[in-house]
């Protein structure tokens, strides 16, 4: 089980994350709603051990989490695909790179690439170009792709297909549904597309409130910052 | 709250595909610098200079078809020496740029990639460094050695390696906020194979574009140690030992002995300046992504 509780997160005098929690099984598919801002992508962050919050627990496999990042020993249980691949790929890599990349830093064969390159539909002559040579897509799918590598017993896809066409949107969830099933991972979806969230999990799907500015958080004052 | 204003404008022509005069430029400059390298490296091949000749019956000649560039006023080739002199520069600038860049790379790469104390103690020793007056600083170090090459080349590498660690350090630490960094920390890598597989990538064109810069520095710095006859042992070709030697003789008229070493100093320095200026345009990333369609 992947199981965040109390999760407070802060930057700066800016309270992002207010006591937030959720929950992933393993085999399970849990959505996660909100509106633009709410703290998705900072919880997911803090999920997949990225970011140590300043309040709060995370337990991996029973395990309560003290180290972030570097120093996580047990951060590829968590696979994270991020909100906007361009950012998330170095500009230098391959797609093929993309892909190695983690089954080389953990030394794993890297035949392994070449299967999850296939079975995303990422024809050979895409292996070897530059993400600015390929469309947001393509680049996804190697995203997507790079975290199925390691095999990570959870995955949490944020906004993984909210610039995408439908079809692609459906190809990609579809990969993780059969990756689901296979191994039997923990799949939590970020979006703030409530009906998809709802239709991939069979309306298992939590909303993160958004959490008020520290300063307004007293009575109920309608105006909102976040935008 | 009202929406920030965007305001449209036409982007200068500096950037991106660069027409005219500038383009021009940077083929002059590789021309120049390819015509001074070959000299440096060809020239010697086929007339040896003799280090200690002295020719007095021919001192103090003026340009000529045998001796292009004059003697000088114990009779030595002006162009011979300053063709052997501007080797020496061109070597010693190209060492030092290099020396200078790699230590501060690695200091800049320690400071961004620790973070934290480390940071804030080796910033620190920058700020040191800056705050000393550069070139009195390089007289200090090359006075504890004999004049050698050796010591202009550490003179110049330890008072100008700041600037590469400032570019280096702020360069990292944009890189340790990207989401690939995220990326590939959640794909096991450890901090020595990002700093190896993203870092070093990412900032090699920074550290070539500071290499470049800091060579005609470096070469300014040695012509002035020489000049004041701290640098090269006062024997040897170099054009700093040579317009030192040159300035008794313009009292007599010979301009010659100290204007055209001069002019070789010049000549380099403005064609990789030039060179740098393109390189720092190719890299914006405008051009780059059009480069690439
Ligand atoms: N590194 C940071 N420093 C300061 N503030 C940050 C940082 N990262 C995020 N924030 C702030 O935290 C809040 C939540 O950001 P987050 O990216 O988690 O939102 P989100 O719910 O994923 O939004 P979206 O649906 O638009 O992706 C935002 O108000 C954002 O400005
Ligand atoms: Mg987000």
């Amino acid at each position: 089980m992947l199981e965040a509780t109390d999760i407070t997160v802060t930057f700066g005098r800016h309270r992002v994350l207010d006591r937030a929690a959720v929950t992933v099984s393993p085999g399970e598919v849990v959505g996660l709603a909100g509106p633009s801002g709410c703290g998705k992508s900072t919880l997911a962050r803090v999920l997949a051990l990225l970011l140590r919050p300043s309040g709060g627990r995370v337990v991996l496999d029973g395990q309560p989490v003290h180290r972030w990042r570097h120093r996580a020993p047990r951060r590829t249980a968590v696979g994270l695909i991020f909100q906007q691949p361009r950012l998330a790929v170095d500009p230098r890599f391959t797609l093929l790179d993309v892909i190695t990349e983690p089954l080389r830093a953990n030394r794993r064969p890297l035949t392994r690439a070449h299967e999850l390159a296939e079975e995303l539909g990422l024809t050979p002559e895409l292996h070897s170009r530059r993400p600015h040579e390929v469309s947001d897509g393509q680049l996804q799918r190697a995203c997507v792709a790079r975290a199925l590598a390691l095999e990570p017993r959870y995955l949490i896809c944020d906004e993984m297909t909210t610039m995408l066409d439908a079809s692609t949107q459906a190809h990609l969830v579809a990969r993780i549904e059969a990756y689901r099933e296979r191994t039997g991972a923990g799949v939590l979806a970020v979006s703030h597309d409530i009906e998809l969230l709802e239709r991939w999990s069979g309306g298992n799907v939590r909303e993160l409130a958004p959490t008020l500015p520290i300063k307004e958080a007293a009575p109920a004052t309608g105006e909102r910052s976040s935008a | 709250m009202a929406a920030p204003k965007t305001r449209w404008r036409a982007r200068p022509e500096t950037s991106g595909r660069v027409t005219g005069w500038p383009a021009r430029r940077h083929r002059l400059a590789l021309g120049t610098l390819a015509v001074l390298v070959a000299a440096v490296v060809l020239v010697p091949l086929f007339a040896r200079l003799d280090q200690q000749l002295v020719d007095l019956p021919s001192s103090g000649l003026a340009p000529s078809w045998a001796h292009p560039f004059g003697t000088d006023e114990v009779g030595r080739d002006v162009l011979l020496r300053s063709i052997y002199g501007l080797r020496v520069s061109l070597l010693v600038g190209l060492t030092a740029a290099v020396a200078g860049v790699l230590i501060g790379g690695l200091v800049g790469l320690a400071a961004g990639t620790a973070g934290g104390g480390v940071d804030r103690l080796l910033m620190r020793i920058v700020d040191g460094f800056n705050a000393l007056p550069h070139l009195l600083f390089g007289i200090f170090i090359v006075a504890l050695f004999s004049p050698s090459a050796i010591a202009v080349i550490v003179s110049v590498a330890v008072t100008h390696w700041t600037t590469a660690a400032r570019i280096v350090r702020s360069e990292v630490l944009s890189l340790r906020g990207r989401p690939f960094v995220d990326a590939a920390i959640s794909g096991g890598s450890s901090r020595a194979r990002i700093v190896r597989r993203h870092f070093l990538p990412n900032l090699a064109p920074h550290l070539l574009l500071a290499a470049v810069l800091m060579i005609p520095h470096a070469i300014w710095h040695e012509t002035a140690l020489s000049f004041l006859g701290l640098g090269l042992p006062a024997h040897l070709a170099s054009l700093g030992n040579m317009i030192n030697d040159g300035q008794r003789s313009l009292l007599a008229g010979d301009w010659w002995s100290s204007l055209f070493p001069g002019l070789l100093i010049l000549l380099p320095t403005l064609a990789i300046s030039a060179l740098a200026q393109h390189l720092r345009d190719r890299s914006s990333p405008r051009h780059r992504s059009e480069s690439a369609l």
